[in-house]
């Protein structure tokens, strides 16, 4: 184990500023972009639902 | 009796819709569990660095994310080449899927590289040789992303992305081999095929570990991606129309 204490570790050995910067870049890429994938698939997975339901109201009106 | 697989029927959006949704997960959950463990090891057993200090653990970030940004754009050149070679719809889907997460990584490896250079170089940037062709890479994907959505049509945009996917491949070599065809501050490459690593084998294990993780990740992402994409360009068709997310 390289560290005593908790602080030791958030220091870095007075690294911080650099090593945690890093981890904060990389977390906040690899949180954000699945939830942007996620956002796009709800976007055009709605877009299909209302393409189907006036479609099935045209099919209604054309029986009609 | 051998029976000969038929690949093109993968290279069928409406098959490898559902393959991709049900592989999808496998490599996300592989991606956290080998996220967790590269980040153990980097942060609690590799030990610190005779030279650099603690500063040196930007290292398990670092190269991982470079190495991807780099093999994010071949595998998209590839997927060009297939598309312009055997004109299957599904290769230009898979080459648009990956460059969002091919211009994070290149992003990533800029940025990293930054809070690395600080500390140790004095400064943030240099206009060096592996850093220059390393922000050419950022630049293509975003010439890529921007071509991509100036086309209307996307099979034609497909087109002309896959010719600057290719043409653009070329400074993948440039890149790799930078920190030997010219002098750099950068430092040469940790891990070679021809000569034992550079490093302690926990730093080794904790970089390879690491770079397995986004691996795992890129794979995971581009795979939903995909799916959203041929969601988006078959939504004419039947078999979209008939999906139980869609129906429901």
């Amino acid at each position: 184990m390289n560290w005593h204490s908790p602080s030791e570790f958030f220091a870095m050995g007075g690294y911080a500023l650099y090593v945690w910067g890093s981890v904060i870049a990389c977390l906040v890429c690899v949180v954000v972009e699945p939830l942007l994938v996620r956002q796009r698939r709800r976007t055009v997975l709605s877009l299909l639902r209302r393409q189907r339901v006036a479609e099935q109201i045209e099919r209604e009106e054309q029986a009609a | 009796m051998m029976t000969k697989v038929n690949w093109f029927k993968y290279s069928s959006p409406a098959t490898f819709y559902p393959l991709a949704g049900q592989a999808m997960p496998i490599f996300a959950a592989l991606a956290a569990v080998l996220c967790v463990a590269g980040l153990w090891v980097g942060f609690f057993v590799a030990p610190t660095d005779a030279q650099q200090g603690e500063g040196y653990r930007i290292i398990f970030l670092h190269v991982p994310t470079s190495w991807m940004s780099m093999f994010i754009y071949l595998v998209m050149a590839f997927w060009s080449a297939m598309g312009l070679v055997f004109n299957t719809r599904l290769s230009g889907m898979m080459a648009a899927a990956l460059a969002p997460t091919g211009a994070m990584f290149a992003a990533l490896s800029l940025i990293t590289g930054s809070f690395w250079g600080k500390p140790m170089w004095g400064t943030w940037w240099v206009w060096d040789a592996r850093l220059t062709s390393e922000l050419i890479l950022f630049f293509l994907y975003l010439g890529y992303l921007g071509l991509h959505a100036a086309i209307d049509d996307p099979r034609r945009a497909d087109k002309a992305c896959a010719v600057l996917a290719l043409v653009g491949a070329v400074n993948i070599p440039i890149i790799y081999y930078s920190v030997q065809w010219w002098n750099t501050l950068h430092q040469g490459a940790s891990v070679s095929v021809t000569r034992s690593p550079s490093m302690a084998h926990t730093m080794l294990i904790g970089m390879l570990l690491m770079a397995l993780a986004a691996w795992m990740y890129s794979i995971a992402v581009a795979l939903s991606r995909v799916r959203a994409i041929i969601l988006e360009r078959e939504r004419r068709t039947d078999w979209v129309a008939e999906l139980k997310e869609v129906a429901a």
